[in-house]
């Protein structure tokens, strides 16, 4: 009898040997037809994650990442029917990859490819214009609490993330330079794009998130061109909720 | 038990939807009158998959197939999976709801791949109470696809027609007949396709699919097909589908093709052809 326990073992363990009992027409046991399987299970979780992290692709080669992305399917297979959640600790599989240690902003940069995919699959919300806010009495105003869309995402790092996110997937781009960047993903409708913040930003929309107040959040963060920021949240439609 | 039909999928070709496509399918869907979507797909939150889904559900009938239940599985059903498969259901209200003769997930895992299973007593009676409890959560009938294999069980003792038929009477389901699955199989396993047609219980096909191949050979240099759907139909399969037609008479004839997808015109070519292939037996 063979188990579905035998059956699953070999199709993650490529030295495993074929489970007993399967056969060819004749009652021959046949490696190569179980070695379907066993191809398309890893093929197909390779190529969804080629699909899911295609700048750490273009970073590592075709071959390394497909080498790579082999090992962490055998070792992570997905824990849900939902592709679409597949590769959630990506990135730390990348960071914990000794032979990646000098490529050290890999973890970031697959990080934020994860982001970009929650954000395609999240909750639609309600735009709400810069009026609704600008309409609003002065110290209405500086109450106003901001609630920013199910599909924003902040990513914050200690490398170039932008730039080298950006370079990945088109090489005539500038050559990324030594610096810290913070993204804020934002879906304007239904394609996420990751926007560089200035310095400081990150504080006031982490500051947003929590929940304070826009003084508060302003306190927060001093030397932040908030007016900036506020533009780039009311044009891209990141506000969903305004509550005083 | 069920008010709604098993199947109110139109008797035309229907193809898989491919979001690529959707702006061609809003244009002119050609012949094609309905489209399956794979139901895993369509289940995060929010965002461009389910804009789309509902604007093509408001034009066309829909076929939601699963690929993820894993009703073949040898564990219980996932509670949870059921339930995002109802919200998904409720939401649109398809014309159709299938799913797999396989299993996909083992435990917590899930392997994304349809795995195969001996037709035995045991495995009958686990199949027909997962799709029970499958019918009962959703409130509809459900149609369950005929696997394409690669290797056979030596602890079978059922013949796939046979099995799929007693899984029919016992859980009250309907069946979808996969055309290419059936050449893939009788090739791989060396039976006679046209054979296994004649055993097939038609009376209960809601749904007919067709796909495209690979072919490899196996360690002793037999030929060896892959269900790929990452090509056109070969013809024999259309071959085999002329002779299920003539036995079952017209049926809903979906066109599948999931890797490799190529532009709109290409499928909507395919389904020409399964337009062809149904009014030979509509006239
Ligand atoms: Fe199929």
């Amino acid at each position: 009898m063979t188990t579905q326990t035998d059956f699953r073992a070999g199709l993650l363990n490529p030295d495993a040997p074929m489970p007993e009992g399967l056969t060819n027409a004749h009652g021959v046991p046949s490696p190569k037809r179980y070695g379907v399987y066993r191809n398309n299970v890893t093929v197909s979780l390779v190529d969804a994650l080629q699909t899911g992290f295609p700048a750490i692709h273009s970073l590592l080669g075709d071959q390394n990442f497909r080498a790579l992305a082999t090992h962490y399917a055998r070792a992570n297979p997905p824990q849900s029917p939902l592709m679409m959640l597949y590769g959630a600790d990506f990135a730390q599989f990348l960071a914990q990859t000794q032979a990646l240690a000098h490529l050290p902003y890999l973890p970031d940069i697959a990080a934020l490819e994860y982001g970009l995919r929650s954000s395609y699959h999240a909750a639609n919300h309600d735009p709400q214009p810069f009026s609704a806010l600008l309409s609003l009495a002065p110290e209405q105003i500086d109450d106003a609490k901001l609630a920013l869309a199910p599909s924003a995402i902040l990513m914050q790092s200690v490398w170039p993330i932008h730039d080298i996110y950006t370079f990945a997937l088109d090489p005539t781009t500038p050559q990324p330079q030594a610096a810290a960047q913070d993204i804020l993903i934002l879906r304007k409708e239904f394609d996420p794009k990751p926007h560089l913040l200035p310095a400081n930003a990150a504080k006031f929309i982490r500051a947003l998130g929590a929940g304070k107040t826009l003084s508060q959040a302003i306190e927060n963060a001093p030397d932040t061109d908030v007016g900036a920021i506020l533009t780039l949240l009311f044009t891209e439609g990141a506000i969903a909720r305004i509550t005083v | 038990m069920f008010d709604t039909p098993m199947c109110s999928l139109p008797l035309a070709p229907g193809l898989g939807y491919k979001p690529q496509h959707f702006a061609d399918i809003m244009q002119d869907a050609g012949r094609t009158r309905w489209f399956e979507i794979h139901a895993e797909n369509y289940m995060g939150q929010g965002g461009r998959p389910l804009a789309q889904l509902d604007a093509l559900a408001s034009r066309f009938p829909i076929s939601v197939h699963g690929v993820g239940l894993s009703i073949g599985g040898e564990g219980p059903l996932d509670a949870e999976h059921l339930a995002r498969m109802k919200t998904l259901c409720d939401r649109i209200n398809p014309a159709s709801f299938s799913e797999h003769l396989a299993w996909s997930s083992h435990g917590a895992e899930y392997l994304n791949d349809l795995l195969p299973l001996p037709y035995t007593n045991a495995s009958l009676s686990r199949i027909c109470d997962h799709i029970d409890q499958v019918q009962a959560t959703l409130g509809r009938k459900m149609l369950l696809e005929n696997p394409s294999s690669y290797l056979a069980f030596s602890e079978s003792t059922w013949s796939e027609p046979d099995f799929l038929r007693e899984v029919a009477k016992r859980a009250g389901c309907g069946l979808l007949l996969d055309v290419n699955n059936v050449f893939v199989s009788a090739t791989n396993l060396e039976f006679s396709p046209q054979d296994y047609i004649a055993a097939f219980p038609l009376e209960e096909v809601g749904e007919i699919h067709l796909g495209g191949h690979d072919e490899d050979e196996d360690d002793h240099g037999k030929p060896l097909l892959i269900d790929s759907h990452g090509r056109e139909i070969a013809d024999p399969v259309w071959a085999l589908l002329d002779i299920t037609l003539a036995y079952s008479g017209p049926r809903p004839l979906l066109v599948e093709w999931d890797t490799d997808v190529p532009d709109w015109p290409v499928l909507a070519a395919e389904a020409d052809r399964a337009a062809q292939a149904l009014t030979r037996v509509l006239v």
